[in-house]
């Protein structure tokens, strides 16, 4: 009998120590993203964007892929963190940048924490609906107190030394580039801890069975309010950036588009894989990129037909995808 | 200001906000019906009601037909093709997380929004009213619109309506029966999925009926199906999920507060409704009506 549970419990920490090991194919994202560095070097504010747009999905994924909350109003936080890195440097003249992202990330995840410890105690469409009000709520505070926010006109003024204060900023926003890929690098390197931890188990299991994880005694809202923070406090600093690399925040990093669109970014790359916010949401914003200019009207209706398709026919996203063919090819191979 | 001045005033305020509950009640109504049926997370009922205020645009300026069977055609077409999309899309979803159902529906929502903006263009649209409706209603102390008495009072008139039809008739004693219970009421011989699509088609028609009369009140553009998609979840939410009751007192709370803070508060008057639901819904998180 003991001897079994040894067993059992030797098999579970092979099990989570083998995750933890790095796969050569978790190489490649990275290779491309310092590919692309050198080889669309006009591209770098676009890719910018993806970068902080990956950052945004990533930590939307450990709330909604790892731990199972839905959630409408995750732009409340990289809002949060935008304002908060905007109104540091354009405000109070603190333009060093890390710390700036260090401040929106502590901002963000002091959001979190009081949002999280009250709301997470609902569940279902209550929970839904307390997500989406509390962050159109947000929105409307930012629309009534415009003396700070700048309303629809938004906080321009942003002045950012220089990266370490040594690199500065080109007009390309080759800097901004390598400043995000780090940052992002830093938060991956996190959020991938976190998910292939104990902790990260025991969110799964929140997530698979709520009453379950209760009934052995797991303490399900510590650690749900635990990940909403950590997640509020990627997203703070994701908007962080987004806030320093435009010098300009308006009241549209807080809306409840901006939770759309990242959802619908995880989605598409596929949710509680870690690698789906990057593909999701370098996807979705290289396509924008190209064909919303091409057909605002036509970009919308293929957006709204392939989140229906993913729903109906590919719930795993395009990872999803990607990880069922490579198993049918395994199969068909021996 | 005179004390006279002021009350007119008041009632002027609260008879748009009650136009605007009222419209708010009859497009919402529908979502907490099915909502309440098979719990499903319907973000696309906006769209229903959007598409609504476009059919009864197109049936009025292209083909001629006067306003009121216009609202009713816009009611028929539309609660009919909405069956259509709740046997071939829904009906798949019925078991699945409300997350799923969230982005079917918001995918939903999109191509609607983007099909609508091919057709008619992102302006907005107007309709004439027929002449009856433009003038105003003499109450000997102060004069109303009468379009606002007009939709006042067909929201009247669908909440009696509605009342009896759940609490009078076959028809809403099963439906109550499989909001109460659904596997309770399958097993005593209801057949749950076909009151569902038949609620469903009766509440898209709804919804699809007040966007018709919101045309003039609130505007009529693509966007209408998102731009008051979050009041509609709010008047089922803080009603309570399948309580007529429930969604007639908070879409008339609604309407009137959020009107009477347009005016009164133009600057924090929607930050104190977000407010004041997720207050309630943290007290109450069933709803008002709702069942715990």
């Amino acid at each position: 009998m003991a001897g079994s549970e040894r067993t059992a419990g030797a098999a579970a920490a092979e099990f989570l120590l083998r995750r933890h090991y790095l796969r050569p194919a978790e190489a490649l994202p990275w290779m491309i993203a310092i590919g692309a560095y050198f080889a669309f070097p006009d591209y770098m504010a676009l890719g910018t964007q993806i970068l902080i747009g990956i950052m945004f999905a990533l930590s939307l994924d450990l709330v909604l892929g790892y731990a199972g909350i839905v959630t409408l109003g995750h732009a409340a936080f990289f809002g949060t963190g935008a304002y908060a890195a905007a109104l540091l440097a354009a405000r109070f003249g603190w333009s060093e940048p890390i710390s700036g992202l260090a401040f929106a990330g502590v901002c963000a995840a002091f959001a979190g924490f009081v949002s999280g410890w009250v709301l997470l105690r609902y569940r279902g469409l209550t929970l839904l609906m307390l997500t989406l009000a509390t962050a159109i709520m947000l929105y409307e505070l930012g629309n009534a107190r415009a003396d700070i926010t700048g309303g629809y006109d938004g906080v321009t003024g942003i002045v950012i030394k220089p990266l370490f204060g040594r690199f500065d900023y080109d007009l390309y926003g080759h800097t901004y580039y390598l400043y995000a890929l780090g940052v992002l690098f830093v938060l991956f390197v996190i959020a991938r801890r976190i998910v292939y931890s104990p902790f990260g188990q025991a969110l799964v299991g929140i997530r698979e069975n709520l009453r379950r994880m209760q009934a052995v005694g797991s303490p399900v809202h510590r650690r749900l309010v635990t990940i909403y923070t950590i997640s509020a406090a990627m997203a703070g600093v994701a908007g962080g950036l987004y806030a320093q690399s435009n010098a300009f925040v308006t009241l549209s990093a807080l809306g409840f588009e901006r939770s759309a669109t990242v959802l619908i970014m995880l989605i598409l790359g596929g949710t509680g894989r870690l690698y789906g916010a990057f593909f999701g949401a370098a996807i979705y914003m290289l396509l924008e990129d190209s064909l919303a200019k091409l057909s605002p009207a036509f970009w919308e209706f293929g957006v709204g037909l392939v989140l229906v398709l993913t729903v109906m026919f590919a719930r795993g996203g395009l990872l999803g995808l990607v990880e069922l063919a490579a198993q049918r090819a395994k199969r068909l191979w021996r | 200001m005179s004390l006279e001045h002021f009350l007119s005033i008041g009632v002027g305020i609260l008879l748009d906000g009650l136009a605007y509950g009222m419209v708010l009640f009859i497009i919402s109504v529908g979502l907490s019906v099915t909502m309440g049926l098979m719990g499903f997370v319907n973000l696309a009922h906006g769209a229903f009601a959007m598409a609504g205020g476009y059919v009864t645009v197109s049936l009025m300026s292209r083909l001629g037909v006067p306003f009121e069977l216009a609202l009713v055609g816009a009611f028929v077409l539309v609660g009919a093709s909405s069956v259509v999309f709740e046997r071939l899309l829904y009906a798949r979803l019925y078991r699945a997380g409300e997350l799923d159902q969230v982005l079917l529906t918001i995918g939903l929502v999109f191509m609607a929004i983007a099909a609508f903006t091919y057709v008619y263009g992102p302006a907005p649209m107007t309709i004439k009213v027929p002449r009856y409706l433009t003038g105003s209603v003499d109450l000997g102390f102060r004069t109303l619109a009468a379009y606002r008495v007009f939709m006042v009072a067909v929201g009247a008139v669908l909440v009696g309506a509605l009342w009896y039809g759940f609490e009078r008739t076959s028809l809403g004693a099963r439906i109550r029966a499989a909001v109460d219970n659904r596997h309770m009421a399958q097993s005593v011989g209801i057949n749950v999925d076909r009151l569902f699509s038949l609620t469903f088609a009766l509440g898209s028609g709804l919804a699809a009926l007040g966007g018709g009369l919101a045309i003039n009140l609130m505007g009529l553009t693509p966007t209408f199906a998102i731009q008051y998609l979050v009041f509609f979840l709010i008047v089922v939410a803080v009603g309570g999920l399948g309580s007529i009751r429930g969604a007639v007192v908070a879409a008339l709370v609604l309407g009137i507060t959020d009107n009477a803070g347009k005016y009164l508060f133009p600057a924090g008057g929607a930050f104190f409704i977000y407010a004041a639901t997720i207050v309630l819904l943290l007290l109450k998180p069933a709803g008002l009506y709702g069942r715990e």
